[in-house]
């Protein structure tokens, strides 16, 4: 149903996790994939399993923390492909603690690599989009961001910053036909939440409805939903994808 | 002034403003006299850019008030 071919997508942070799950299914609908990440090696065995599908994929390494390094990736890519229609800005990180015990640096670096990161890649590639005349943007923010949660200040601040700067995109951009959306996942199953105590993750999963952990997979399929032309009249939305964590 | 630059110019920024070419003229300011928002502006400077094959910078972009400092940045960088 869901047809893809001839598009392009960059997805961020996608050597693993939900990113390298959300190039997957992309590539399973004919997209090209272009990802970048920190993990050299994680790059190189995600793109040998995305071109199976028989896609075009290359990968970058690239720290979105770097404006510098943000252009020069995203410069490679409009090279390699002319163009490039989807954006995910997937790449995250978590330092927790309590907000009483956060250093500014714990601060800082969730704050770069989330909400910095996002600009600079939104900011390098839209002048690119807006010469297409077409974009779809998919900002990766989380359940927290909306309803904060104790021992994540500085990335429920990130997620929630996502959302605002989702909607001022699709406002700005609107009329060029270029979309953006936020995904809000709630407890999904990655290296990230790998960390999280028993406790923590009990006491998390206690008010999800759905009585189970998130896959990557949940996660992806939305983010592939409004990456394609089913979503069409939906722009500025934040979707949950959280098994009815918050409602 | 290059007739046939600021011939183009006026035909792209009518185009890009959906108005009429001989509502443009060389002294017409983008955003006070020909109602461009800040956008538009933007985009103009794109369709330039793909037109005469030239890059403009944001920085420059901000300079570029009129159909003249528009012809005259091309005939410059051309
Ligand atoms: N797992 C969850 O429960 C959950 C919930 C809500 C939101 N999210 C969000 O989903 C996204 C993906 O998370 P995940 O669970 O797959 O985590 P993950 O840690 O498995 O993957 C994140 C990827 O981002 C990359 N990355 C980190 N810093 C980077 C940088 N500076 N530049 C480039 N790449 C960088 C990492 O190398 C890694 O491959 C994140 O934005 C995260 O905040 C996850």
């Amino acid at each position: 149903m869901i047809n893809l071919e001839g598009k392009t997508a960059l997805i961020t942070g996608a050597a693993r996790g939900i990113g390298k799950e959300i190039a997957i299914k992309f590539a399973e609908t004919g997209c090209n994939i272009a990802i970048c990440d920190l993990d050299k090696e994680k790059i190189e065995s995600t793109i040998d399993e995305i071109r199976e599908t028989g896609v075009e994929a290359y990968g970058e390494v690239c720290d979105v923390t770097s404006m510098d390094s943000v252009k020069d990736m995203v410069k490679k890519f409009l090279e390699k492909f002319d163009k490039i229609d989807i954006l995910v800005n997937n790449a995250g990180i978590t330092q927790d603690t309590l907000l009483m015990r956060m250093s500014e640096k714990q601060w800082k670096n969730v704050i770069d690599v989330n909400l910095n990161g996002t600009f600079n890649v939104t900011r390098s590639l839209i002048r690119s989009m807006m010469k297409n005349k077409y974009g779809k943007i998919i900002n990766i923010s989380s359940v927290v961001g909306l309803m904060g949660n104790a021992g994540q200040a500085n990335y429920s601040a990130t997620k929630a910053g996502v959302i605002g700067f989702t909607k001022t995109v699709a406002k700005e951009y609107g009329k060029r036909n270029i979309y953006a959306n936020a995904v809000a996942p709630g407890f999904i199953e990655t290296d990230m939440t790998e960390k999280l105590s028993e406790k923590a993750e009990k006491d998390l999963m206690n008010n999800v409805s759905i009585k189970r952990k998130g896959k990557p997979e949940d996660v992806a399929n939305l983010v592939l939903f409004l990456a394609s032309d089913l979503s069409d009249y939906i722009t500025g939305e934040v979707i949950s994808v959280d098994g009815g964590m918050r409602m | 002034m290059d007739k046939k630059i600021l011939e183009t110019v006026k035909e792209l920024t009518a185009e890009q403003l959906g108005i009429e070419v001989d509502e443009v003229n060389e002294k017409s300011s983008f955003i006070d006299d020909l109602g461009a928002d800040s956008l538009d502006t933007m985009e103009l400077v794109l369709a330039l850019e793909d037109e005469f094959g030239i890059e403009i910078s944001d920085e420059e972009t901000e300079k570029l008030k009129t159909v003249a400092d528009a012809v005259k940045y091309i005939e410059d960088n051309k």
